[in-house]
């Protein structure tokens, strides 16, 4: 009798009301979030989060084009120094302040100028704001700065309420007031992060969800589950390996974007003497080491082939891609002579590497093709924290490490190879470099930018600072019930235009 | 009793103190730099300075502990660097998720353990201990995130009963919460009731042999009592024990489980904060935790006292 009842009340715990609703897109995120306030915000996650939360004032396309979004129009004056912006005037904020050139004004001021801002580097060059009248606005450079469209196309483009950002300050991310699609509903750390249809959004037209619900799932398998189990709608960063199996599942869908990031080795060439090795103090030890590298194979054996091979900072796939030095095929008698040349047969190096499992595979397969070179290659792993904090100490010799990428090619150059640059943990100086990527900087002219950064990879594939191997590819599965996801190499999820039956 | 349950709260100041000192320097032994994980990916050194002043992270260490201890005794126990949030407040919100998972897996734990000890220490050698110690072994064996990962794949990716992962608080939707629970709950549960069974059944071998028991079955009292009343009450001193153990080192928060399935208690925050050098947000955990284990023991002790009143002269 009481099995009976046990099993009678156990079914109708697990048969009661399906929790699914068509109205609400539930997303699998790899991560959760850190604070959700774009002036102070630091995580890529985190970015997936305010694509629907916060509007920018201009926005990419798929193939990295800058097109109008809050801001309609822009120009630059002769002198490049002046940018002006015509804005929407159609535009209110989820605690319905109006947007216009005063809030963009003070979103600019706050990124510029509050203390905890993450975005100072990136809006660095502006002098200051005028608004020219409601809907007009000037934006005064120090230097002229093509970089600033892209740093506006993210998070120092995302427009907050200057109403939220003066009551709330610091705490603004505990419930956050932008001009997107969906406005903050609430917020479970690790948990959920819900956001509900704003109805007064300028392109309501173009989202089909009462709600969104982010759910921070770490584990890769869990997070497939869930979205096999129906629990989640679509899942981001699914991993190569898991590529295959969903392909071969008719209810999931598959889509796929080579990022604007790379991976790479990061040789220490001039930061503290620990630089002092063979591979440091030679680049054709370090070409010699690229060379022992077959990057397709590395991309079959860890990434299953999905991933793109790479050898420079921005991805084959990418505009800027330096079309004259192509990936080198693995020549390891050529990196045997080079060792011969200077010097250096059978040397021995050792490489940091973060804890992740696929971080240490990656290295594992560069450990062996080294080895047929003559280049004896020590592991060893460390957990990130204590990785960074080394390479940019400059306790190491070689760094497995990459960077996210962003729209404008500066930002995934500019800083590592220039003399003074923020991250530059190699402490590689050339001044031809630093001139070519400088000038890259200042011209709005793209023809102009990719000569200059082309010349640049010509003297830099020489140097070899880094030793560029991969470009992660975003990878999203989703229900086949959901249609209309266009997937961009920033890795965002965008849901104008996305549906669900 | 009171006055049992007062001396032994006194004495247990002294020994947070010294979990606190403890844990606050331990971590700071940590390799990695909290500030470099804070910054962000371009790491601009005006912000890397102006956080290492804001959060004084360049005061001496026992000026920084002082400074977080005397702010603790307060109720204030700092923010958190990752989300801003007030960690009493992230405990606040975490405390319910971990009790609510502990209670679960502990009475499923208990269901299951007690019985299968009880009925294998009477049945000693026949193939009833036998059956019943292979399955405990298997529990002990199975590690938890493997048990996890196939319950999820079986109960909810091909039979559709269950949600994968994820937490509803309990008194938003009852019933979706339990069915949240209910693996995970199940995956820590039968590892503890393994524990727990071997612990019931070489406590019950002890009691049944003794010379009480023989002389309850020469009056004739019918078997059941013997186990039931006679027997078990005394086996239960050490049981009980390893139960209050357990259930504080659930609290601890069971750090692969609320992993796997996304249930937001103090193992997922714990995890996230050491990775982050989350400082305050680890300190805070460990300092709940130490207090949740110290009143874990009292109430051991105090219900060794409510089994046994003979302990009370002691």
């Amino acid at each position: 009798m009481h099995i009976t009842k046990l099993s009678v009340f156990t079914a109708a715990l697990m048969l009661s009301a399906s929790w699914v609703h068509a109205a609400d897109l539930r997303i699998g995120l790899a991560e959760d979030p850190d604070i959700l306030d774009p002036d102070q915000s630091r995580t890529f996650v985190g970015r997936i989060v305010y694509a629907s939360l916060c509007d920018k004032l201009v926005e990419i396309t798929p193939e990295l084009e800058i097109i109008p979004a809050l801001a309609t129009a822009w120009e630059w004056s002769a002198d490049g120094m002046t940018l002006t912006m015509n804005l929407r005037d159609d535009v209110t904020f989820h605690d319905g302040e109006p947007f216009n050139a005063q809030a963009v004004a003070a979103n600019i001021d706050r990124s510029k100028n509050l203390p905890e801002s993450r975005r100072k580097s990136e809006v660095k060059s502006i002098t200051g704001t005028k608004v020219v009248d409601e809907y007009t606005i000037e934006i005064m450079l120090a230097n002229p700065d093509a970089t600033i469209m892209a740093q506006f196309a993210d998070r120092a483009g995302m427009m907050l309420s200057p109403k939220a950002t003066e009551e709330m300050g610091l705490d603004f991310g505990s419930a956050p007031v932008c001009a997107g699609p969906f406005s903050f509903t609430e917020r479970v750390q690790q948990d959920r992060i819900v956001l509900s249809k704003f109805a007064d959004y300028y392109r309501a037209d173009e989202i089909n969800f009462d709600s969104v619900t982010f759910l921070p799932i770490a584990d890769d398998a869990v997070r497939l589950a869930n979205l096999r189990a129906g629990d989640v709608h679509m899942i981001e960063r699914l991993p190569a390996t898991s590529v295959a199996s969903v392909k071969a599942d008719d209810s999931l869908l598959i889509e796929q974007a080579v990022s604007l990031g790379y991976q790479g080795l990061t040789i220490n060439v001039n930061n503290s003497d620990r630089a002092k090795t063979p591979l440091g103090m030679d680049s054709k030890v370090r070409q010699a080491l690229s060379l022992a590298i077959d990057r397709e194979a590395l991309n079959q054996v860890v990434f299953e082939g999905v991933f793109a091979a790479g050898n420079q900072p921005f991805p084959p796939t990418s505009p800027w891609y330096d079309a004259s030095n192509p990936i080198p095929a693995r020549d390891v008698a050529a990196a045997k002579a080079l060792l011969a040349e200077a010097g250096a047969e059978n040397i021995e190096i050792e490489v940091q590497v973060s804890t992740n499992p696929v971080a240490g595979q990656v290295v594992q397969v560069v450990q062996a093709m080294a080895a047929e070179a003559g280049i004896k290659i020590n592991i060893v792993a460390k957990e990130f924290a204590t990785l960074l904090k080394e390479q940019s100490a400059g306790a190491y010799e070689v760094s497995q490490i990459g960077w996210s990428g962003r729209v404008d090619p500066d930002g995934n150059i500019h800083q590592f190879m220039t003399c003074e640059g923020g991250i530059n943990d190699s402490k590689y100086c050339n001044p031809a470099v630093d001139d070519l990527l400088n000038k890259a900087r200042t011209s709005t002219d793209i023809a102009t930018r990719k000569a200059s950064y082309d010349s640049a990879r010509t003297i830099l594939v020489e140097d070899m600072p880094i030793i560029y191997l991969y470009h992660q590819t975003w990878i999203w599965a989703l229900d086949d019930g959901v249609s209309g996801f266009t997937p961009y190499p920033d890795g965002m999820i965008r849901l104008h235009g996305v549906s669900a039956e | 009793m009171l006055s049992f349950i007062g001396r032994r709260l006194l004495i247990a100041i002294p020994t947070i103190l010294l979990i606190s000192i403890f844990v606050f320097f331990l971590q700071k032994l940590l390799p990695g730099d909290p500030v470099l994980a804070l910054a962000g990916e371009d790491r601009n050194p005006e912000i890397l300075e102006f956080l290492r002043e804001k959060y004084r992270l360049n005061d001496p260490l026992y000026m920084q502990y002082f400074h977080w201890i005397g702010k603790a005794l307060q109720g204030d126990l700092g923010m958190s660097l990752r989300t801003r949030q007030p960690v009493l407040e992230l405990l606040g919100q975490k405390l319910p998720v971990t009790l609510q998972l502990a209670t679960m897996a502990l009475i499923i734990a208990v269901m299951i353990g007690i019985p299968a000890g009880i009925i294998s220490a009477y049945h000693k050698g026949t193939w009833i201990d036998w059956l019943a110690n292979i399955v405990a072994l298997s529990g002990l064996s199975v590690p938890n995130f493997w048990l996890g990962i196939m319950m999820i794949l079986l109960v909810s990716v091909k039979l559709g009963w269950l949600p994968a992962s994820g937490y509803q608080p309990f008194f938003e939707d009852p019933l979706q919460s339990i069915r949240t629970m209910l693996m995970p709950a199940f995956v820590l549960g039968t590892g503890l009731a393994a524990t727990l069974m071997r612990h019931t059944r070489s406590a019950m071998l002890g009691v049944l042999q003794s010379d009480y028991v023989r002389t309850a079955r020469a009056k004739g009292l019918v078997e059941r009592t013997v186990v039931i009343k006679h027997a078990m009450r005394n086996a239960l001193i050490p049981i009980v024990t390893v139960v209050t153990l357990l259930f504080g080192e659930l609290l601890a928060g069971a750090v692969l489980t609320e992993q796997i399935f996304t249930i937001p208690g103090f193992g997922k925050l714990v995890v996230d904060a050491v990775f982050n050098r989350d400082y305050a947000v680890v300190q805070g955990i460990v300092l709940c935790t130490a207090i949740a284990f110290i009143l874990m023991n009292i109430l051991a002790d105090a219900l060794y006292r409510v089994l046994n009143p003979r302990m009370n002269d002691q």
